[in-house]
This record gives C-alpha cells, structure tokens and sequence, in this order.
C-alpha cells in the first residue's frame, strides 16, 4: 500500500484550475468570461477525475476544449499587474529573502526523490516509490507556496490570482503536450513508425556503411520531430534501420549508434512544435509574440550538433 | 502510405497556422480512421492518453502560484539587480553559466531548473538585467531574443547532459530495448558515448551566447553616438 500517490497531487492541480476558472467566471470585465471559464474548468475536471470516469468522457471533454480553443472563446483577462515601483519596493524589502522560496522547489525535489521513496513500514510506503521524483517535486512546489505565503504575509487568493494571470497567458497551448502525446499513441497504434522506416530504406542505397549511418541519424532527427519525442522514435528506428543495416549487416558498434542515435534525436526535440512542453510552451510563459522563437535560436544549435553526431558515428561506430 | 496521411496534416496545419489543437486532433482522427479505428474508439484513446500524460502539465500549473506570488512581490527586479554587481555579467555570459550548471548537474543525477520554475523568474530577467547594465535600455525585440536564448539554454542543458547518468530516462531506455532484443549492451558504454556529445552542445551554446551578446550590443548602440 502507498500513502501518497500522483493522484493527490493531480486532485490539487484539478482544485487550482478550478479555482482558476471561478476567479474568470466571477470577473465581469472578463473579454471571454464564460469561454475561459468553461475550458480552465473542463481542465481541471480531467485532473481531478481523470481516473474515475471512463476515458471516453475525457475525450469528449479533450473535444470541448479543442473545440472552445478554436472558436477564439479562451482569452485572456486584463492585466492588473502591480506597478513597476511596488514591485521594486517590495525586492528591496525583502532581498534576499525572496530567492528561498523558489530555490526551496528544487531542493525539496531533490531531497525528496532520494529520500521519500525509502521510507516504508509493514509493507505500508509512504509514497509510490515509482514516483518519487514528481511526487517530490509536486512537494516543493507546496511547500515553496507556504514559505512564499508567510515571507510576503500575501492572503491566500493572491498565489491563485497571480497563478492564474500566467496560466492565462499561456492559455489554451498548456494543453499541447497532453494533445501530442495522444496523438504519439495513436501513431504509434497505428503503425507509422514502421512505414517511414520502411521508405526510409528504399529510398537509400544502404549497402554503404556510411549512408546507414546517414539514414539512422536522419531517421532519428525527423522522426523525432514528427513525434515530438526521442523515446518515442528510439525504438522504431533503431528497430527498423539501426539494428538491421548498422548493427546486423555492417557490424557497427550498438552502444555508440544507440548513444549518439538517441542525442541525434534530441536535434529533432529542439526543432519541433511538436516537442510542446519544451518550445511552445516555453515561448507562452516567457511571453514572446512568436511562437516559434524558442525553436528559431535552438534551430542553429542543432544544426552543429547533428552534423557533429553524424561525423562522430560515422567515424567511431565501426571502428570501436 | 495511407497511414502517414496526419503526418501530412500535421505539416499543413501547422505551416498555415491553423490552431494547433484542432490540426492535432485532426492528424489524430485521420490517422486512427485510415488505421481502421472508428471515431468513438480515437476519442477513448485520446481520453486514455491525455490522463496517462497529466504528468506533463502538472509541473506547471503547481509551480506558477508561487512564482506569481513572489514576482508580484519583486522577485524579477530582485535577479536583474543581483547582476548589477557583477562586472563582468553579460546576457550570453549568464545564460552559458545556466547551461554549465544544468549539463553538469543532470549528469549527477540531480535535476534542477525547469522553465517554469527557473528560466521565467530567475534566468531571464539575470540575462535581462546583464544587458540593461551593460548597454542601458534595450529594445524589446532584442529582450524577446535573450528571453527564447533562455529558454533554449534550459533545453541544451537538459537534454544534453542527462545521457551521461546511467540511473535514468534515456541510458535505461537503450538497456531496456537491447534487453529486449538479447542484445549484451553495457550501461556504462552507453553513458561514455554521451559524453562527446555533451560537449559539442556546449561549445554549440558558446558560439550561440557570443553571438547573441554581439547582438545586443549592435542593437542597443545609441544611435547618437555614431560617427556622423
């Protein structure tokens, strides 16, 4: 038996977005009032019942949103930012003191996901062992929120608000990594993989050493970008063109191709939207007006770093 | 062939810049139907899928309480006047130092950072404020740079330093699928092929934080002071 599951912590995030979508539904100055609140709450109904109700109900709930996000009725409300002055005060009245807080998150993840997951009596844990790390971090993330209350002496509804403010401005995109990571499944059921490697090989004079190497690093990258996940593309084409043409018919090294395959992969992670948690979002919560720029200054980045892989395997996989 | 038929959807939606919601939903719907699955079955598996995957979001909506709180309370104004001491701090300079510190840190084991947590209330507004020192008044297209240059020293440094660890994500991912395959693949060979890497991307980080500070400092050049 575990005490402290994920579902505790999804049950608190389901609360806040509840809380969320009441502040929206409360604020008659709202642009799209009752849009906004209907999805943030839509949203957190899927946290706080995700496991209880039939994961049709959830579909049709994913469909609202979509549908809602799309006929523009999820915006944003008016900005009440405190003035810049306040703001300045407040750094200089509190100094240093406000760092705790935030770096409290990271300490207790780590802390907690070395520790938490140990601790067991009769059979009964404290917590999922499997989980130790989200579970940690969900941890810091409440106890840098009690520490940020009492430091500022802020009432309870402020963190909410200001949560909010920021869920707001990343909006309806805060939904995309869930969305891709249904449609990897849904690929992935449906058996594209094996069909990209399967062209992949017959466009490709892979009796050459070097053009199999070629296909698997290129494989890895657009794969990748097509599924917005290295893990995801590991599998299929290290299945598909590595194992078969490096591994079996040139004899190349696997721990080399499988390492330096899967941080090709990654080059493909850092240049797609479909890698949502790491560059769309991003470029939400840190308000850029392009979507894509976290993309366009990785986008060089990875360039030197797949031609690198490519020359680096090319040279060490069948010679080591 | 049919089968790719969402990948093509996914490349023409997002080139028109539909909203990407719906051209994934679509991708999704069109690929499960050419794949024989009927409309209810792809919403369960849609359904199925988006709560598996809660773990994705969570992180951010349990983090931003707090940092709103404390930025409402001065936490950006707090980082940008830390760099005000520090001589020698440009944009590039802080963002490279993140990046050392995440690469080296992941490869313990330790995972730090994050963009909600790190990048948005700490690491941009240290870059932003270098800049500020440095050059006074910065423009805000070349604020909106530094802040994606952020962001993309978080996900260099993740990404690029977490193959050398063997204890978890990726290095146990390969184990698993050589496993699978009865292939003897050691642990240890794989974490060591990481490392060349890992250093690549580095030095890809140098050149890009050089170029961005040389950015900065064109774009912020008081017109006044140039030779007539």
């Amino acid at each position: 038996m575990k005490l402290v599951t994920m579902e505790a912590f999804y049950a608190v995030v389901g609360l806040i977005l509840f809380l969320v979508a009441g502040r929206i539904a409360a604020d008659a100055t709202h642009p799209k009032r009752w849009g906004s609140a209907a999805f943030w709450a839509l949203l957190g109904a899927t946290f706080l019942l995700g496991k209880r109700i039939p994961p049709a109900a959830i579909g049709w709930m994913v469909l609202a949103m979509v549908v809602l996000a799309a006929a523009r009725q999820v915006g944003r409300s008016a900005p009440q930012e405190v003035p810049q002055d306040a703001r300045k005060a407040e750094a200089q009245r509190l100094g240093r003191r406000l760092l705790w807080p935030a770096l409290a998150i990271p300490a207790t993840a780590v802390l907690g996901s070395r520790l938490l997951g140990f601790v067991h009596a009769r059979g009964v844990w404290l917590i999922d062992p499997a989980q130790a790390t989200l579970i940690s971090l969900s941890l810091g993330a409440l106890v840098a929120l009690a520490l940020g209350l009492r430091l500022t002496g802020a009432a309870a509804r402020v963190p909410v608000g200001e949560g909010g403010r920021i869920l707001e401005t990343v909006g309806w995109a805060l939904l995309l990594p869930q969305m891709l990571a249904a449609l990897g499944t849904i690929f992935a059921k449906a058996g594209v993989g094996p069909v990209i490697a399967g062209l992949v090989t017959a466009a490709l004079p892979t009796q050459h050493a070097w053009v199999a190497v070629a296909a698997y690093c290129a494989g890895m990258a657009i794969f990748t970008m097509i599924m917005g996940n290295a893990f995801a593309a590991f599998a299929v084409i290290t299945g598909g063109i590595g194992l078969p043409l490096i591994v079996q018919a040139h004899g190349g090294n696997p721990a080399i191709m499988a390492a330096i395959g899967m941080l090709t992969g990654y080059c493909g992670t850092l240049l797609t939207p479909m890698a949502a948690n790491f560059n769309i979002v991003p470029a939400m919560l840190l308000e850029l007006k392009d979507r894509n720029a976290v993309i366009k200054a990785q986008a060089p980045i990875a360039a030197v770093i797949f031609i690198a892989n490519l020359l680096l395997m090319w040279f060490c996989v069948y010679r080591f | 062939m049919i089968k790719l038929a969402g990948i093509l959807l996914i490349a023409i939606g997002f080139a028109l810049r539909f909203n990407p919601l719906v051209v994934v939903l679509a991708a999704g719907i069109a690929t499960g139907l050419c794949a024989g699955m009927s409309f209810p079955e792809i919403l369960t598996q849609f359904g199925q899928a988006f709560v598996d995957n809660r773990f994705m979001t969570l992180p951010v909506v349990l983090i931003v309480p707090v940092i709103g709180l404390l930025e409402r309370h001065g936490l950006k104004e707090y980082a940008e006047r830390c760099l005000k001491k520090a001589k020698a701090a440009t944009a590039g300079r802080v963002l490279l130092l993140y990046t050392a510190m995440r690469q080296i840190s992941i490869a313990l084991g330790v995972n730090i950072g994050g963009h909600a947590g790190a990048v948005r209330p700490l690491i941009a507004p240290m870059a932003e404020g270098a800049a500020r020192t440095r050059h006074g008044a910065v423009p805000e297209e070349t604020a909106q740079a530094i802040r994606a240059h952020a962001a993309a020293a978080e996900n260099v440094g993740n990404f690029f330093g977490e193959d050398v660890f063997i204890a978890v994500g990726a290095v146990l991912l390969m184990k698993s699928f050589f496993d699978a395959e009865g292939m003897p693949v050691s642990v240890w060979a794989l974490a060591l092929w990481g490392l060349p890497t890992a250093a690549v991307a580095f030095a890809a980080m140098v050149w890009r934080c050089r170029t961005l500070d040389r950015r900065i400092a064109r774009e912020c050049a008081p017109e006044q002071g140039r030779a007539p």
